[in-house]
């Protein structure tokens, strides 16, 4: 009775696990198999060749979809600018400066900012970030990818201190020690042992971030203003891959090339987020071995 | 103490094995035709059969969203029996949906294409158009801005980013800031179609709605928006922040404000269309209800009273022709 039992709870927590791998499986296939006529119809060359994304355009359907891609990195790199130097911060406030009382604060604090429902953050965005910088850089509006960034960044803030605080505390204490020891002031020590000791896992953090950032579609959709120019500053109006299938898979003719093509960005977005959540992993790892 | 874990194993197993169900049956009960078909059915139902509530649900427009709902609400107070579900998302999302018959009342601010007719009809369902209200796109500037008026023609050179200094158009020397719908818009697509007749600006910012229009131009001087007329007035007046602009056919004519009814029903203001509802089939029960309130007088009213124009007699006439 003990073993069977041993072995059921066993197996149920093993099909757990492979419903997760079914899933991601599934929908990679999906994601293949409904872009495949995209891709035969319109050629991946078109998909990345000069141009826009404008598939309903008035003189014929243009595929193009490197302004996207760089609209994507631009708000991802740009959330990251704010999230990991705030992040990181926080989060070695949290691991060493910070009383238990003080952690008790604002630990639950940090997790609430991570339920805020993004299109809630994507409405902040256009009605008050958005006059905020049109007014700092004197420009006629802030709908741009720098407001994409900010909004974006304070999304990725509650993942980068989490992970970053992990990192952080898992660095033994003898380093500190030793360093306090030999006269090093805490500021010091932060900087110079802790910090780098922690590096790596830091740098997960990041990582997972921005792959948290580049995937986050309403709040971009609401406060860049969707342009499908290229964008030659942080100023300028961005679409984002996400943005994109949000704004015209609800309209699209199913079964048309643009409703494929829809599907061919999707699988694009996807391997972005795939390579960049794997190099996390992989610097994960080494820092879990490391330390 | 082992008794109370199989116990809690086996209930948490009974819950993943519900959920699981749950999750299968609930694409079954939505995707199909099942909700808008019952809906249906019972507005077959004659009116004075007060314990049968009718279910319309009607998705579309951003343009028309506001409207309908107040059309909705004021027939729902008079018809306690029948329930209207208005939502928006654009003239392409109702559409769509009538094509897939999720819905039974697609709100549009275009009329359907031929392809979508096609598959509308190759799906079973065949849609009528009826026309409800006229609206005057309005072409909306910050308040500050100098401009008072515009032709058609330099509305299209403004919009296909072939000008981009409001100098060149009779303004101050500083550089044009296009706003416009996303392409699930019908204004979109209208604009696009009688102004353009070329491809928008790849500059132009998409936005949302109409509203996200009106309040980024209010914010911006060198802002330029269109929208539904309905949405550049608040109380009886043009919204605090944005001027609209008086639009000229061409440099020949004078230009017009859409603000009067004259201007649109003699069609002497140049963006004028008419906004649509597809239905599936020919009207019956509570939807040939709703439908007939909303172009009767009181409907009509209620119309003006939202900032939208009445039917014209052209208008009229092509309800007369599609609806039987």
């Amino acid at each position: 009775m003990q073993r069977f039992k041993e072995k059921s709870v066993r197996y149920f927590f093993m099909v757990c696990g492979l419903l997760s791998i079914v899933i991601l499986f599934g929908i990679f296939y999906l994601l293949l198999n409904s872009s495949f006529p995209a891709i035969s119809k319109v050629g991946i060359k078109a998909f990345f060749a000069e141009g826009y994304w404008n598939p309903t355009a008035f003189s014929g359907p243009q595929y193009s979809i490197w302004n996207l891609i760089k609209g994507t990195f631009m708000v991802g790199a740009g959330s990251l600018i704010i999230a990991v130097p705030l992040g990181v911060a926080c989060a070695a406030y949290l691991a060493e400066i910070a009383s238990t009382r003080e952690r008790e604060i604002f630990k639950p604090i940090i997790e609430i900012l991570a339920g805020i429902p993004s299109v809630v953050l994507g409405f902040f965005g256009l009605v008050v970030v958005a006059p905020l910088l049109s007014r700092l850089f004197n420009i006629p509006t802030g709908i741009n990818a720098l407001n994409g960034s900010i909004l974006v960044g304070i999304m990725a803030l509650p993942t980068v201190i989490t992970i970053a605080e992990d990192a952080i505390s898992s660095v033994p204490q003898n380093y500190k020690h030793a360093s306090l020891a030999l006269g090093a002031t805490r500021w010091q020590t932060l900087r110079k042992v802790i910090l780098p000791a922690a590096l790596s896992g830091i740098i997960a953090a990041s990582m997972l971030g921005m792959g948290r950032a580049i995937g986050e579609t309403m709040t971009v959709l609401m406060a860049t203003g969707n342009a499908l120019a290229n964008p030659s500053s942080f100023l300028d109006s961005v679409r984002t891959l996400s943005a994109n299938i949000a704004i015209e898979m609800g309209e699209v003719p199913m079964g048309s090339v643009h409703f494929h093509s829809l599907f061919f960005v999707g699988l694009v977005l996807f391997l972005i987020t795939f390579v960049i959540n794997l190099i996390a992993d992989l610097i994960f790892q080494h820092y879990r071995e490391g330390a | 103490m082992k008794k109370k874990g199989i116990i809690l194993l086996s209930a948490v197993l009974l819950l993943v094995v519900s959920l699981v169900f749950a999750g299968c049956s609930q694409p079954n009960g939505e995707g199909g035709t099942q909700a808008p078909d019952s809906g249906n059915e019972q507005a077959e139902q004659p009116n004075d059969q007060v314990q049968q509530t009718a279910m319309i649900q009607i998705r579309g427009s951003d343009s028309e969203v506001n409207l309908v709902q107040r059309l909705a609400e004021e027939f729902m107070n008079e018809n306690s029996n029948v329930q209207i579900a208005v939502t928006g998302g654009g003239s392409g999302v109702g559409i769509s949906a009538i094509i897939d018959g999720t819905v039974d009342i697609a709100n549009s601010s275009r009329v359907m294409k031929d392809e979508e007719i096609e598959q509308a009809k190759a799906n079973g369902i065949d849609p009528v158009p009826v026309r409800f209200s006229v609206d005057g796109i309005a072409v909306i500037v910050n308040e500050n801005n100098p401009v008072n008026e515009l032709t058609v023609d330099e509305l299209g050179v403004i919009y296909r980013g072939e000008v981009g200094n409001w100098s060149e158009v009779g303004g101050e020397d500083k550089k044009i800031n296009l706003y416009g719908r996303q392409s699930n818009s019908g204004t979109y697509v209208f604009f696009m179609e009688s102004v353009l007749k070329g491809d928008y600006s790849p500059e132009m910012r998409n936005m949302g709605g109409n509203a996200d229009i009106v309040e980024a131009v209010s914010s911006d001087e060198t802002g330029v928006g269109y929208v539904a007329i309905g949405y550049t007035m608040e109380e009886g007046s043009v919204r605090p922040g944005i001027k609209v602009l008086n639009v000229a056919k061409d440099s020949n004519t004078s230009a017009i404000t859409p603000l009067e009814l004259d201007n649109i029903l003699n069609g002497a203001y140049p963006i004028t269309r008419p906004l649509y509802q597809f239905i599936k089939g020919q009207p019956e029960g509570a939807i040939k209800d709703f439908i007939d309130f909303e172009i009767s007088e009181r409907g009509q009213q209620i119309v003006l009273e939202q900032g939208f124009y009445p039917l014209r007699a052209e208008d009229i006439e092509a309800n007369n022709n599609s609806l039987q």
